[in-house]
């Protein structure tokens, strides 16, 4: 399959997401598990996303699991979106000298 | 900061724009870089970065195209991971006012990223067409020339730095996921199980027949059916995905 069938696919599904909602909708959501289901998504879509797939994401693991805590602990301190990516750049790459 | 008809002013949309868009620079740099080393060219990350705005979905639709999935594997990974827009668009309308036309909401809801919709939702008050153009400029032009930027450096950066800036995404997703985790035991319950189920599907040898896409949509539905079932969201929380 050539790659503008994914892009245009991966494009349309996103966008017509978020647009037709978003021009559509004027009611609130009668089901509170729906509700519910559609607010706790987001938490677990990223989580399953993160999580094994962080430890393959600078082609050592070693590198990978020091970004992870970096992060991590970053995150639980609630430290910007930016600060938390760069400090895990910067960790796994630190990191990477030693066992690289 | 916070005059009055602050969320009707462009000026204002594109102040907040910028941490933002900053944001959006480094993280989708590491994206650029990850579509290169896949094997696509500059032009390629561009255009989806271009078209979807969106880091969770691009990559694993990224993930998808490498391992040549199939269009409805693509299809109804795009859909789960991004349903969470549906429920910001909703929430959302309940904020616009009047000179938000419907050709005005067909042109903003392109750019409904999660950063996006939590900086337009806190804002007091109504908002503005105009205050959303702001919004959105930067972050979008950033999302975009970060991906290039990244696929052109990506070949020119020694190994070791972009070996490190494929973690940046994830980084991001921690710093979105794990402070709320730390205030809800709904939301940390969810993370975990999440987590838990897509190390089992991704380590078990029994599901290694499952991709990678519709293993994050397995995950994700299930904990979040299992945490909406123990632990339902009260009236007030609905909207604040």
């Amino acid at each position: 399959m050539p790659v503008w069938v994914y892009i245009l696919a991966m494009a349309l599904v996103t966008y017509l997401i978020r647009m037709l909602p978003f021009t559509l909708f004027r009611k609130k959501i009668k089901s509170r598990f729906i509700r519910s289901f559609l607010y706790y998504v987001p938490y677990a879509v990223l989580s399953a996303m993160t999580i094994p797939g962080i430890f393959s994401s600078t082609g050592n693991t070693i590198t990978a699991a020091v970004g992870f805590v970096v992060a991590a602990v970053l995150a639980l301190f609630k430290r910007s979106l930016l600060t938390v990516a760069v400090a895990a750049c910067a960790a796994a790459y630190i990191a990477g000298l030693f066992v690289g | 900061m916070r005059q009055k008809n602050a969320g009707q002013s462009f000026r204002q949309g594109l102040i907040d724009g910028v941490p933002i868009a900053l944001g959006y620079i480094s993280v989708s740099f590491g994206f650029g870089i990850l579509c290169v080393k896949g094997g696509f060219s500059a032009l390629t990350a561009v255009l989806i970065s271009l078209t979807n705005v969106t880091s969770a979905g691009q990559l694993a639709g990224l993930g998808i195209m490498l391992a040549v999935g199939t269009l409805m594997e693509i299809i109804v990974t795009e859909f789960v991971i991004n349903m969470r827009y549906a429920l910001m668009s909703i929430s959302l309308t309940q904020k616009l006012d009047s000179s938000f036309t419907t050709p005005r909401r067909m042109f903003c809801a392109f750019a409904m990223t999660d950063e996006i919709f939590a900086v337009a939702s806190s804002r007091e008050g109504k908002i503005g067409a105009k205050y959303f153009y702001g919004l959105m400029l930067l972050p979008v032009a950033g999302w975009v020339a970060g991906t290039a930027l990244g696929a052109l450096a990506g070949g020119i950066l020694p190994e070791s730095i972009t070996n490190a800036m494929g973690i940046a995404l994830y980084g991001m997703f921690l710093a979105i996921i794990l402070p709320p985790a730390t205030k809800s035991r709904a939301v940390a319950i969810c993370v975990v199980l999440a987590a838990a189920l897509s190390i089992v599907l991704n380590v078990v040898p029994l599901f290694s027949a499952i991709s990678s896409g519709f293993s994050i949509v397995i995950c994700a539905v299930i904990a979040s059916a299992f945490v909406s079932w123990r632990f339902p969201v009260a009236d007030e929380e609905g909207g604040e995905a």
